[in-house]
């Protein structure tokens, strides 16, 4: 059977959109920034001066820094979720996508598409919480565009935030800079944000309320890059979950991951309802977490700086890179045995992100 | 989660692991009928620590695998209809036909909902009451007591726009005709733990009496499989062959009788076609004539055109349990989670889809 139409699965952030991006999009469009499928690009600039968030001074970056620049946008279904909604998303979806690249993020643009008929109190909620959102993480917007489109054209709001950052000179954060005997850390329970979606979309129940875990990671990256030199990967597992990220990370920079079952912090509501549901929380979206991938030296440092933070008080090692099974990632069972973690295939969820 | 962390205690694996390995004779074999089981079984690594006192072969339980082509084309050209709705379990949107997915139809303009609940579809023609909304009954004894409801609360509420594409099939009958069939040999079968919890352990009684076959009904968590197994292993070690439950939290020997009763009012049982075996007598579920208005198949005319066999694929022999998955020519190659040629490489349950995630180191 020949796939000639666009699925839903191609939006997943599994494996056919790795496939789609490329097979179509890099084909055409490659070159060697965007051929690295970091979360943002990072290119070189040179007697760079930049006026900071909130104030009207230049500010000279007199080292040689890089430009950092992502965009991203947002589909979920509902627009309002426990724990946040798709105006907070876009914008911590964003900010945290440069601040993977080790930059810090500085200016953002939102674009709305519109369905005829939105309520106006629903979109100023949401205008509302992005100011909010944007506040925390020291960003601002500056630029925009809004869309209205026919009803049906559209599923009540889409959202597109483009942002960019600054990375210092020193910063050299890659997904294929993973090397054998770096550990890797999580900053926290996974699984949080898609079986929160999941839960408001489909009316589960659950016993214990469960929140989308959406945040701005800025600043706990700041601190742990403070912290520690020897940080070699970063990236917030999203669509795809951890499983995915893993993954990428593993294929990226050549190497094999083992992580244990058993030190991946993960909510017991979140493991219930994926057990009901025959998910693999591993697979599941998060949006306020990341994978930090860092010198097995420095590793307890960083661990620490994250504890100490508000988005990373459960952060935990859970596992390291090695040098076998290059490209995999291998999980070793409570029971002592061991198998493959494999990317999500087909869609999990239709738009959680 | 303490409930789920007692059934994966490292120690109490252990101990029963060794119990297993303590048995002397030959080496074993066992089938698990579920493809619960077999996920199971391979994402907890249980093929490791048994081997080779014990190794395990994969049955027919996985009901999207054994959905036939021709009736799986059926349920495209119906998603086709003009103004219909066809709702399904999310697994049965990725499955292959002869020519085309549910997915693919809905990506070509069909109306195609994924359900979490027989009762959500039911929801859906509430809400659409000038539109045919269609359930796809892909399952076996678990799902059809849910399937009955539907049809029962349809009728009780007047919504006269609710079909079902029924395709239900039962278990212990094609447990027998593969043992009957001989094509493979083992000394004992995992028994399905969900199915059993509502046809009871009595339902399997057929396989010891009349076949000579040990039977122990399991749970999911790898706790439960490992009793199983060691339970299975005793009944070989003493020459027994007896239905037991290693799953008590959960099946009872009469099972579900309110499920049963459901299922008993609406559905009779009759001849199914399963992928792999072909017609098995008395196989399957049909709407009795007294719901027969419900009935997509009597209600809906469609003419799917001629079914076509993915070339190469060992579905039909890996769902007998006379291969393995990575014995099929296309495992890994050609047939890919992301790029199925059969049934089993796409269902969370499949034996295909399991090796190919947990399986290879």
């Amino acid at each position: 059977m020949t796939q000639d139409r666009i699925l839903l699965a191609h939006g997943s952030g599994g494996q056919l959109s790795h496939e789609l991006v490329e097979r179509l999009f890099l084909k055409y469009f490659d070159n060697p920034i965007l051929a690295r499928l970091d979360d943002a690009a990072v290119v070189g600039v040179s007697g760079f001066w930049f006026q900071v968030p909130g104030s009207s001074s230049l500010k000279p970056e007199t080292s040689n820094p890089k430009l950092a620049f992502t965009t991203d946008s947002y589909v979920v279904n509902p627009i309002f979720f426990p724990g946040g909604d798709i105006g907070k998303l876009a914008i911590c979806g964003t900010v945290n996508d440069l601040a993977m690249s080790g930059a810090r993020p500085l200016y953002l643009s939102a674009a709305f598409i519109i369905e005829e008929g939105l309520s106006l109190d629903d979109l100023e909620r949401i205008v509302v919480s992005m100011r909010q959102a944007a506040d925390e993480a020291g960003v601002e917007i500056i630029t925009g565009d809004t869309k209205v489109v026919s009803k049906g054209s559209a599923d009540g709001l889409f959202i597109n935030t483009t942002g960019v950052g600054i990375v210092p000179e020193r910063i050299e954060i890659s997904g294929s800079n993973a090397r054998p005997g770096d550990k890797v850390i999580v900053s926290g329970t996974i699984g949080d944000h898609g079986v929160a979606i999941m839960g408001q979309r489909e009316g589960l129940e659950f016993s214990a309320p469960l929140r989308s875990d959406c945040a701005p990671l800025n600043r706990l990256v700041a601190a742990m890059l403070e912290a520690s030199k020897q940080i070699h990967c970063l990236r917030d597992p999203t669509r795809g979950g951890l499983a995915t990220t893993l993954s990428e990370l593993a294929a990226q920079s050549g190497v094999g991951i083992l992580i244990y079952e058993d030190r991946i912090p993960i909510h017991d509501a979140v493991r219930g309802a994926c057990e009901m549901l025959g998910l693999d929380p591993l697979h599941v979206a998060n949006e306020g977490k990341l994978v930090a991938v860092v010198d097995e030296a420095d590793a307890e440092k960083v661990l620490a700086c994250m504890r100490g933070h508000l988005y990373g008080t459960e952060a935990a090692i859970i596992g390291e890179v090695r040098v076998e099974h290059p490209g995999r990632v291998v999980m070793r069972t409570p029971l002592g045995t061991s198998r493959l973690v494999d990317m999500l295939v087909g869609d999990l969820l239709p738009r959680i992100c | 989660m303490k409930h789920l962390d007692e059934y994966r205690d490292s120690g109490l694996a252990k101990g029963l692991v060794g119990s297993i390995h303590r048995y002397r004779g030959r080496p074993l074999r066992f089938m698990e009928f579920c493809g619960g089981h077999t996920v199971a079984i391979l994402k907890y690594g249980i093929r490791q620590l048994i081997s080779p006192t014990v190794e395990m072969l994969s049955g027919p339980g996985c009901p999207v695998c054994v959905t036939a082509n021709a009736d799986l084309d059926k349920a495209i050209a119906l998603a086709h209809l003009p103004n219909v709705i066809l709702t399904t379990f999310g697994d049965m949107m990725k499955v292959p036909g002869s020519r085309s997915s549910l997915q693919q139809a809905r990506a070509e303009g069909a109306d195609v909902r994924i359900m979490y609940s027989t009762l959500d579809a039911l929801q859906v023609a509430r809400n659409n009451p000038e539109r045919p909304v269609i359930f796809l009954g892909v399952g076996f004894e678990t799902t059809a007591p849910t399937i009955a409801a539907s049809i029962l609360q349809a009728e009780a509420q007047g919504i006269d726009n609710y079909f079902v594409f029924v395709l239900h099939k039962l278990t212990p009958p094609v447990m027998v005709a593969l043992l009957a069939l001989g094509e493979v040999k083992f000394d004992g079968i995992v028994g399905p733990g969900h199915v059993s919890t509502i046809i009871g352990s009595r339902a399997w009684e057929s396989l010891p009496r009349d076949h000579h076959m040990p039977c122990v009904i399991s749970g999911f968590e790898p706790l439960d499989i490992l009793q199983c197994i060691a339970m299975l292993v005793a009944q070989v070690e003493r020459r027994e062959a007896r239905v037991e439950i290693a799953y008590r939290r959960s099946v009872r020997p009469e099972g579900n009788r309110t499920a049963l009763a459901l299922m008993e009012r609406v559905f009779e049982s009759c001849d199914a076609n399963w992928r792999g075996m072909g017609v098995v007598p008395n196989s399957g579920l049909k709407l009795r004539p007294a719901y027969g208005r419900f009935d997509a198949e009597r209600v809906f005319a469609v003419e799917p055109g001629p079914t076509e066999e993915p070339k190469g694929c060992a579905c039909g022999e890996i769902l007998r349990g006379i291969e393995i998955p990575p014995e099929c020519p296309l495992f890994g190659k050609a047939c890919t989670p992301a790029h199925p040629v059969g049934p089993c490489m796409v269902s969370a349950e499949g034996a295909c889809a399991a090796h190919y995630r947990y399986g290879k180191l």
